[in-house]
């Protein structure tokens, strides 16, 4: 009963900051109901019994990827006014899109085949279970080629954020090491040779 | 009444409906359209986590392990590519990207 409780509230607070990202005026109250979107889902994880996960959502997601939006939409100077146009055209085709898919999908989830006859709550697991133990072993025996493909997929964002957003600024004084050790002595020294004078 | 598999489902169905909309109700604001693929991954991720429960498999949730990685890859590459695009136009209006129409 407490459970069931605990989703509805938590489902019902993702659905409002879920539907306030899409509609807010201001993107950074966007990207802040977003980490709401997030929080709530997180904690609706924790009910699925996927600890692990929730942590990392609220680790990743919260702590890195949504303040990355953030430094974006503060660094940005953008005008909101035009973004938003067309806004009220598109909202009733937009509704009406999202009611339909929902209509589809909905009819699909919903039967039977879903319900607690076809598939019942599995047994509660015991009181030792650690779910970041079972899914380390399973990570690093099964997976392990896709974990090290993930590893190196995230090598590349590295690099190509970084490559992306580095520009080269033609007023920067820098030192070019190979100028520097191909000097000679005869570049730098002048020997003037020239009569002693008299007084 | 306990909570069933469709709970979750139709919860995640709401979750990418709603995304959806905010597509094509948003479709000149660059952030927000990432908002929104961000907000799908997030509901494409309730629906493996909640079958990895309900079939008491642990696959479900090494999934959603690889999803949050690539999209956190996609996340810092999009945004890489929004801060180019907004230094090189000073806007991030996707009327304005109109170079390769042809």
């Amino acid at each position: 009963m407490i459970e069931t409780i605990i989703f509805y509230f938590f489902a019902g607070l993702t659905v409002l900051s879920a539907g306030s990202v899409v509609t807010v005026r201001n993107p950074v109250y966007a990207a802040l109901f977003l980490v709401l979107t997030f929080f709530s889902s997180a904690f609706l994880w924790m009910l699925l019994e996927a600890e692990f996960l929730a942590i990392s959502l609220v680790l990743v997601y919260v702590g890195a990827v949504m303040v990355l939006f953030l430094f974006v939409v503060m660094m940005l100077d953008i005008n909101i006014a035009v973004l938003r146009e067309g806004f009220i055209r598109f909202l009733p085709i937009g509704i009406a899109l999202a009611l339909a898919m929902f209509a589809l999908i909905y009819m699909m989830v919903s039967g039977e085949q879903f319900g607690l006859e076809a598939m019942p709550d599995p047994a509660p697991k015991p009181e030792d279970y650690s779910n970041t133990k079972m899914l380390g072993s399973v990570l690093y025996t099964e997976y392990v080629l896709a974990f090290e493909l993930a590893a190196v997929i995230l090598l590349v964002a590295i690099i190509a954020a970084i490559a992306l957003t580095m520009r080269k600024r033609s007023d920067t004084k820098y030192q070019e090491p190979s100028s520097q050790i191909r000097v000679r002595k005869a570049d730098r020294l002048r020997v003037v040779k020239m009569e002693a004078e008299k007084k | 009444m306990t909570l069933s598999l469709s709970h979750y489902l139709v919860l995640a169905a709401i979750l990418f409906s709603i995304s959806v909309a905010g597509i094509i109700i948003n479709r000149k604001n660059l952030i927000i359209l990432l908002m929104s693929i961000e907000l799908m991954l997030l509901a494409v991720n309730f629906n493996f986590i909640a079958f990895s429960h309900y079939l008491d498999d642990l696959a479900g949730q090494v999934f959603v392990f690889f999803i949050l990685t690539v999209a956190a890859a996609e996340a810092a590459i999009g945004l890489a590519i929004l801060v180019v695009l907004f230094r090189n136009r000073q806007s991030i209006n996707v009327a304005d990207i109109t170079e390769l129409k042809g």
